[in-house]
């Protein structure tokens, strides 16, 4: 008896976990998203530096044309994407305000690259 | 050749860290050896799998698949990491009333070294798909300087399996009457830090939009790039720019964790409360 209660304990303990990440989640917005896109070849970004609009929402792809896998990974933008050789990654970016955005293969950290909102 | 030495080390100390807690966590508990071994090596094959097909798992769900598998996984651990420590919270009480049956202990065993096994192999699954990409593309990709690379890496995962010892033999110095205490207290803060991160890979892929401002900027004292940063990170979930829903998420977890603890702990078995309500009506001793 005490085994079942502890279960349905255990079974509710669960449930609040799981809903703390489904709380809040509100939906995406409605504009329409501007896609960018952007190559890793030999291991460098190409090209290196690629322009947004301000205020919009990004649908940045990143093509990995490398035999190697990458890391994109931005700090400023809070992104870390793994992106199998071969492969290509997406990153949604929520509208962002003007400025020069930073990122990086994290695998390869020579290899940088910017992105410039306006 | 270095390169590689410090990102296998940093994927594999990560992951060390989980394990060498874990490993203190179940110091008392017969056969935690084979659970955690097992974590280990289920993470190990699994993040062989992820990583053949992390092309794909990338493609699903319009993108976010990768984000969404993250998040979904370090759920699961924190759950178990939640559930382990409120199972303790119970039968370590049961232990000090010298109430636990033999069966009912095996089970209670076994039940959360599955769960800190799970844990364990969420852990290694997460940093060793980085390690086998990694090195899978160097080893690929490059001839001759691909055997520098994997001989760092080999030195990086040496070194970082090293971290996983330090870690453990530096937790069973304490007292183990204390050690429990200590590595409950662990346990919860790895799964609020957990939940932290899966609300950072819903937050990345769009799923979780609001307060999503950035509550504060330590990254100039401390960068969670840094060693020590990332050391935090998995220990206590720091992170030098939290959004506003990663801190919510975060304190609910241990809110959450501690209440549970709580709840559980007092909540006796009821033969107990029977005995002693028996040994009070029989008692002649006047209060």
């Amino acid at each position: 008896m005490t085994i079942t209660s502890n279960i349905s304990k255990a079974a509710a303990a669960a449930l609040v976990m799981m809903s703390l990440f489904g709380l809040a989640t509100t939906g995406l917005g409605a504009q329409e998203a501007v896609s960018i896109q952007l190559s890793i070849k030999n291991k460098q970004f190409q090209p290196r530096e690629i322009t947004a609009p301000a205020n919009r929402p990004i649908r940045f792809t990143i093509k990995n044309l490398d035999p190697a896998a990458a890391e994109f990974e931005s700090v400023t933008l809070r992104v870390e994407k793994l992106i199998a050789a071969g492969s290509e990654g997406v990153v949604n970016l929520r509208p962002l305000s003007p400025g020069r955005y930073d990122f990086f293969d994290d695998f390869n950290p020579q290899n940088t690259g910017t992105l410039v909102v306006r | 050749m270095l390169a590689a030495l410090i990102i296998v080390f940093r994927e594999v100390f990560e992951a060390g860290l989980v394990v060498g807690i874990v490993m203190a966590a179940t110091r008392t508990v017969p056969g935690r050896g084979w659970w955690v071994g097992g974590g280990v090596l289920g993470g190990t094959l699994g993040a062989g799998i992820v990583a053949m097909f992390a092309g794909a798992l990338s493609a699903i769900f319009d993108g976010i698949g990768q984000e969404l598998f993250n998040a979904a996984i370090l759920a699961v651990a924190v759950v178990m990491l939640s559930w382990h420590n409120i199972w303790m919270a119970r039968h370590g009480r049961e232990i000090a009333a010298e109430m636990r049956e033999a069966g009912e202990a095996v089970v209670a065993g076994s039940m959360t070294l599955m769960s800190l096994a799970i844990v364990v192999g969420v852990a290694v699954l997460r940093e060793g798909v980085e390690v086998v990409l990694f090195l899978y593309g160097v080893a690929t990709s490059q001839g001759g300087s691909g055997l520098g690379i994997l001989a760092g890496g080999a030195i990086g995962l040496i070194l970082g399996a090293s971290v996983c010892l330090l870690t453990y033999f530096g937790l069973v110095i304490i007292p183990s009457r204390h050690l429990f205490a200590v590595t409950s207290l662990m346990l919860a803060f790895l799964a609020a830090g957990m939940a932290a991160q899966a609300t950072k890979f819903l937050e990345q892929a769009n799923v979780v939009t609001s307060l999503g401002t950035i509550v504060w900027d330590t990254s100039w004292v401390l960068s969670d790039r840094s060693l020590v940063g990332r050391a935090l990170h998995t220990l206590i979930g720091y992170s030098d720019q939290p959004t506003a829903m990663q801190l919510a998420v975060y304190l609910a977890t241990l809110a959450v964790t501690f209440a549970l603890m709580r709840l559980f702990a007092a909540a006796r078995p009821a033969r107990v409360v029977i005995r002693e309500n028996l040994a009070a009506r029989t008692s002649t001793r006047p209060r």
